[in-house]
């Protein structure tokens, strides 16, 4: 694993030029929607405004204090997209509707938490610790949603959602950090074992089982849960994570191999098992058909919906607020990036993926700059989740692959998605902060914490004859 | 609002997007050189001003600089590091700069720092030792280029 030198420079003064040309983005997108139904600077408008934009310089601040050699250009590029994302829910609600406002809440709660996760961890390292514990607590979260009393039932096809007093919460979306952090303290701990014991057939080395217990375990737990709650696009997504995480600690080809094979022959069982899935797929392949495209459940209907829209909005849109995206079921969550690729055409939709890829870029150069192996597969693993999140969305909804559910990152309407990915940026920012920060060369305190004594002391002293 | 506006805005907003991305791209521009000259990261005029060691001596043709670091015995052998201004941390610790995969190093055995032309190494309280040839450090020393310094079973040089 390699890694890059720079002199360290805080560059705040850079994010904060960069989050307001961020801020004006959002909120100009929040104020296009409405200046054609005389609704540009209504109550709803300001109050959304000013406190994304409270919000985000807090964010900032906090920065500033507490992680001051953190990567400049991730928050802006993350707050650009929130704004986006708000003002086109904003535009999707119908009169009276209160989605908007929800999703400001469920924005305003999750950048609180990246606060705290910032403020209280202070140290990505201190992670490695609950390896284990993570395991455990992806484990009950996954489980949580089949517990009859907490859990919200079957919506819209997949039992993944619990109920906490008058909310939902979709807990699988916390499971995919905690499934990361376990994945990168296990194999950072156990990296030297799977990659060196084992045996060779033919050119790929294959390691031994034992070496692979808990991760078996793990993959087993978040796709068998995943079965029973029929939710084929968050089992894709651990799947990726799984695959990624094993190759980017081991460097072998094998990983990705042996992945793609059990993902095709997977996907193959469960088309033929599963109704839904097989729907999924048929409704992919001859979605133009006349049958499909009116099936009263599984349809084509949404997919092709969404592309007539982006048909409609052409190279350079129909205009913020002037495009009918609302004829498309789920607009505001499935189905945003068809909704912006309605009004903002291909060249705005462009630039939402250009800012996600940018994104992921930034989350590996964190990985490539940190020095410890955990902070390494970390920023990966996350940076990832957050990239095939992107692929496997924005794919379905331009029929590039099945549609499955899963949301798109800061844009769609849903708290625990935006919580999850949230709190995915507070961890990336703070590796990049080790990742960009001088290196501390001064000798330990005496009374060292507790993490580093086990690797403080040397296991073999000299011995003075 | 007249229909002129209402273009006009529409456009400006696809313009002020991809303004945004250009901003963040040029922002970005001085972290995607990962090679030579970021790694050798010169001192701009600006920290010269600031702190004058960093102001490389101009006519110094009778010595060499080191640059690079050279692993030449010990689990790592082989692997090299190029010297940048700042300072390098040796030991086991995951945040070293070099990270020693060998038993006898502590976790944060030893640095080593730039100091007007030469680099100096101290040893931070390691349980055993830092040896600058063969004599153990009490102090911070200078090291020249092919002089070993012996951390645990790893042996390092520095390399013009």
């Amino acid at each position: 694993m390699s890694q890059v030198n720079t002199a360290p420079k805080p560059r705040r003064n850079v994010e904060l030029l960069l989050l307001l040309l961020a801020l004006t983005v959002g909120i100009g997108a929040n104020m296009l929607v409405g200046v054609d139904q005389q609704k540009a600077f209504d109550s709803d408008f300001w109050f959304q405004s000013s406190l994304l934009a409270a919000a985000s310089l807090a964010f900032h601040g906090v920065l500033r204090f507490r992680a001051k050699y953190a990567d400049p250009v991730i928050l802006p590029l993350v707050v650009a997209l929130n704004g986006l994302g708000l003002a086109m829910i904003h535009r999707l609600d119908p009169p009276g509707g209160d989605t908007g406002n929800n999703q400001l809440r469920w924005t305003l709660i999750a950048m609180a938490v990246a606060i705290a996760v910032i403020w209280f961890l202070k140290d990505h390292r201190v992670l490695r610790r609950f390896t284990f514990i993570s395991l455990a607590a992806s484990a009950v979260l996954l489980v949580l949603p089949l517990i009859p009393g907490i859990s919200a039932g079957e919506i819209l096809g997949a039992r993944v959602w619990i109920r906490i007093g008058p909310m939902t919460f979709q807990p699988g979306e916390i499971a995919k950090i905690t499934l990361a952090i376990f994945f990168a303290g296990y194999l950072s701990s156990n990296r030297d074992l799977i990659l060196l014991a084992g045996r060779k057939v033919g050119p790929l080395q294959f390691p031994r089982f034992k070496d692979l217990g808990p991760m078996i375990a793990a993959w087993l737990v978040s796709i068998g849960v995943l079965v029973f709650q029929s939710d084929l696009g968050s089992s894709v997504l651990f799947f990726g994570l799984f695959i990624v995480m094993i190759y980017v600690a081991t460097s072998r080809i094998s990983w990705v191999v042996i992945g793609m094979a059990l993902f095709l022959g997977g996907g193959l069982i469960a088309s033929q098992v599963f109704s839904h899935v097989g729907l999924r797929i048929d409704g992919w392949l001859n979605a133009f058909t006349d049958e499909v495209y009116g099936r009263q459940y599984g349809g084509s209907f949404q997919i092709v919906e969404g592309l007539f829209g982006m048909a409609n909005g052409g190279l350079v849109g129909t205009g913020l607020g002037q495009g009918r995206p609302d004829l498309v079921p789920f607009a505001n969550s499935d189905m945003i990036i068809a909704s912006l690729g309605e009004e903002l055409g291909l060249i705005g939709l462009f630039a939402v993926v250009l800012m996600y890829l940018l994104l992921f870029t930034r989350g590996f150069r964190a990985a490539l700059g940190t020095r410890d192996a955990f902070g390494k597969l970390l920023a990966c693993g996350l940076s990832f989740a957050v990239a095939l999140q992107c692929f496997v969305v924005i794919g379905g909804v331009t029929r590039l692959i099945p549609l499955t559910g899963l949301t798109t990152p800061f844009l769609a309407a849903g708290g625990s998605s935006l919580l999850a990915n949230w709190i995915i940026v507070g961890l990336l920012l703070m590796i990049s902060h080790t990742a960009r920060g001088p290196v501390d060369t001064t000798p330990l305190p005496p009374s060292a914490g507790s993490e580093s004594t086990g690797i403080d002391t040397p296991t073999e002293a000299v011995k003075h004859a | 609002m007249s229909d002129l506006t209402i273009t006009a805005l529409r456009f400006g907003f696809l313009l002020l997007l991809w303004v945004l991305i250009f901003s963040i791209v040029s922002a970005m521009r001085r972290d995607l050189m990962v090679g030579r000259k970021a790694a050798a990261g010169a001192p701009t005029a600006r920290q010269v001003r600031r702190n004058p060691e960093l102001a490389e001596p101009l006519q110094q043709p009778v010595k060499q600089q080191a640059r690079q670091l050279v692993v030449v015995e010990g689990p790592l052998k082989g692997k090299t590091l190029p010297l940048a201004a700042s300072p390098i941390l040796l030991g086991r610790a995951q945040e070293a700069t070099l990270v020693l995969e060998d038993d006898y190093a502590s976790g944060r055995h030893a640095r080593l720092f730039p100091q007007g032309s030469r680099w100096f190494i101290e040893d931070l309280g390691s349980t055993n030792g830092t040896y600058l040839g063969d004599q153990q450090l009490t102090r911070a020393l200078p090291v020249e280029p092919g002089v070993p310094v012996r951390i645990g079973k790893t042996v390092i040089e520095l390399r013009p």
